[in-house]
Order: C-alpha cells, then structure tokens, then sequence
C-alpha cells in the first residue's frame, strides 16, 4: 500500500474497493438521514471534510505518533474536525443541523474515517493520505445519495423538496396523486435499500470476474 | 421529558425505540460479530454494562462540569474521552477479577469503544433532556434492546448458512435485508408508547 498511485486510490475508493459495498464500514451513522436526500448531501459533505483533514492530519503526526496511544490520538483528531462541522452546519444551516441531531456527533464513531487512517494514512505521504479522505468521502456520499433519491421519490413523492410525483401521476391520469411509501421514510426502507444497492453492485463485479474480457 | 416515568423509558427504549433498529447505530459490529450466537452474547452483555455506565457518567460530565463553564460544545470530545477511558479501565478490572470473565467478555471490549450506539446514546440522552434516573435506564434498556437485535440476529444466520441464497447477496446483503425484516417486526411495537 505504501507504494499507491493517486489514480489507483480513486478507482479504489469509489469501486473496487468502496467503503459502503465492499467493506460494509460506517453505515451506522449516516443511514438514519438518508430519508431526505439534503440532510444526506450535508451528512456526506461533513463526512467527506472529516475524513480528509483527519488524513491528512494523521498522515503528518505518522512518524511521532507512539504506537500505543495512536487509536485515542486518531479519535481525537477525528473528534475536534467533527465539532468544527457540528459548529459550521449550527451557524449556517441551523434547520438542517436540527434534523440531523445526534448523528453529526456520531460521525467520530463512522468506522470508515477510523479505518482509512489505520490502513492508509498512518503509512502514507500527506498529499496521498488527503486524497484517500476525500474519495473515501466522496464513494461514501455517492451511494447514500443514490439511497436517499429513491427513498425521498418514494417515500415523500419529492426530490430535493419538490413534489414531482404527484404532477406525474396527475398527467397519466391518476387523480389521487401519489400515495406515498411511508414504509421507506422509516427504518425498514433504508435496511431494503441498502440490501438492494449492495445486490446489484456485487452483481456488476461479479460478473467482471467471470467475464474479464468484456 | 420530566414526567415521563424511568420505566417507560426503559421499555420503550428496549422495543419501541430500539437503538439498532430504528435509530440505526451500532451497526458495524452487528453486521461482523452476528454470525455466532455465543460471541453475540458476550458482546451484547458487554455493550449492556458499558452503555450504563457510561450514560450515567456522562450525564455527569455533561451537567456538572460542560454545562457550568459553558462549553457544551466540546460533548463529542469529552463522551469519547469518557467512553474509551471506562472501556480501557474495565478491560483492566475483568482481567484482574476473574479470567473467564474476561475470556468471554473481555475480548469485546476494545471493539465496544467505536460502537456508534454508545456515544449515541450519551448524545440523545442530551438532546432529549433525560434526568439522571431516566438516562441510566435509558442507557440499560438501549443496551438490552441491542443484545436482543444482535441475538436473533445471530440465530437466524446460524440457519442461514444451510439456505441458497443469491451469490452477490451472502454476507452483509442477506443480513441488511433481514434487519429490515426485524425492523418492521419493531414497528408493530410503536403504538405501545412513543419515547422522542
């Protein structure tokens, strides 16, 4: 690993090696917001914050950190980056902030942050370490995006806050509108769609292995 | 949430508000460590203990010194020092008492300190307002409510690995498709009494 090329690093985190998909790593934090596709895009944009400056951070201290104290030391870098988001969305965006509640707080637990600066900032140059953050971030945030698009389109008739289904129900002649899934605002919709992204992407690299050549 | 009894708390806490199945946190170590009942306990009796005691302490800190010198915006700091400080001091207690405590108990406990439901509770604890009684009983009925996920979680993989199951679904897709099962079983317990 010591060794990674900046393009193979964004390959890794967005696909191969996602951190959602493949590794199954901090989903704890993030899908409880992932019912409204804005609170998710601020939830990402944090996320992605703290993960880069806490790897670049790291990868910096990674020749004076003493072994034995290195996880306290990672959780309190990680943890000062998060109260300077909790601080910046309280300023700017207080509504959203609001809606997130606790799970601002609970991206110092998100194992994806923990594990990138365990296996690739503590034994990487700064501007890769950074990198590495970033796209982990930015892998993260792409799925739960696409996650909370449908389960807002489906569980509220909205994107962004817009109604759109019940004008497309409207137009092919349904009058009632757009019944809404109240089944995936709640907690069991967001375990379905997860199990359901996590299907279809394995089965897209499944069938890469079987068939390399096409 | 001052005239709501302790109790109500508790329960509600265990069922209708389950902290894995509605709330979502601990989820890491419960899609890895669900695939053994025996493990499972031992890590949800660990979660148990710790999440009882930290929710106490923490109320603590919180109210007796954060709050007087008016820097409540350093919780997250703070729980987190808390949390890994009282995991750190069991391990070192359990080791000392009894090994076979510690054999089976034991080994979790480092696992337990990035356990999203711990520093999550401390934080709703905050947020919702809870007294001290409330919030030590809040923090023993999401510990349970969490063993209890974990556990039936950990029987029903047991039986899963004799079934056929689609090849990009084993793993951690089979396991999210049945927590969504299990958390809509939960919902069926949510006109009980609604704890926000």
């Amino acid at each position: 690993m010591a060794t990674s090329k900046p393009l193979d690093v964004i390959k890794d985190d967005l696909w191969k090696n996602n951190p959602v998909t493949i590794q199954i790593l901090g989903i704890c934090s993030t899908l409880a917001v992932t019912n409204i596709f804005l609170n998710t895009l601020i939830m990402g944009l944090g996320l992605t914050f703290v993960t880069a400056f806490s790897s670049l951070t790291i990868s910096l201290m990674r020749n004076i950190i003493p072994q034995r104290v290195r996880m306290m030391v990672q959780t309190l870098v990680i943890a000062s980056f998060v109260v300077i988001v909790d601080i910046v969305l309280k300023a700017y965006v207080p509504d959203i902030s609001k809606a997130l509640g606790p799970y601002v707080g609970l991206i110092i637990t998100n194992c994806i942050i923990m594990g990138r600066l365990e296996a690739f900032a503590s034994s990487n140059k700064p501007s890769l370490a950074f990198l590495d953050g970033i796209m982990s971030g930015v892998g993260y945030m792409y799925v739960l995006l696409v996650i909370s698009f449908f389960r807002e389109l489906l569980g509220f008739g909205t994107v962004l806050g817009y109604q759109v289904m019940n004008p497309l129900m409207h137009s092919i002649g349904v009058s009632e509108g757009w019944i809404q899934w109240s089944f995936m605002i709640m907690a069991p919709g967001g375990f379905f769609m997860l199990a359901l992204f996590i299907w279809i992407a394995n089965s897209i690299s499944m069938t890469k292995i079987t068939h390399p050549q096409k | 949430m001052e005239g709501l009894s302790p109790w109500v708390i508790f329960f509600a806490s265990i069922f209708t508000g389950n902290i894995l199945l509605v709330y979502f946190l601990g989820m890491c170590s419960f899609l890895s460590v669900s695939k053994q009942v025996k493990t499972s306990l031992g890590l949800g009796l660990a979660v148990v203990f710790v999440l009882t005691i930290t929710s106490a302490l923490n109320y603590i800190v919180y109210y007796y010194i954060l709050e007087p010198l008016n820097i409540e915006y350093l919780r997250y700091i703070a729980f987190i020092i808390v949390i890994a400080s009282v995991v750190q001091l069991l391990e070192m207690i359990i080791e000392r008492i009894s090994e076979t405590l510690y054999i089976n108990l034991g080994i979790f406990l480092p696992l337990i300190t990035v356990n999203c439901a711990i520093l999550g509770v401390s934080l709703f604890m905050v947020i919702r307002k809870y007294t001290f009684i409330q919030s030590v009983l809040f923090g023993a009925g999401s510990g349970i409510g969490w063993m209890l996920a974990i556990l039936a979680m950990a029987g029903i993989r047991a039986r899963l690995n004799e079934q056929k199951i689609p090849p990009a679904l084993r793993g951690p897709g089979i396991a999210l498709i049945i927590s969504g099962i299990m958390a809509m079983a939960f919902i069926g317990f949510s006109g009980i009494v609604q704890i926000q």
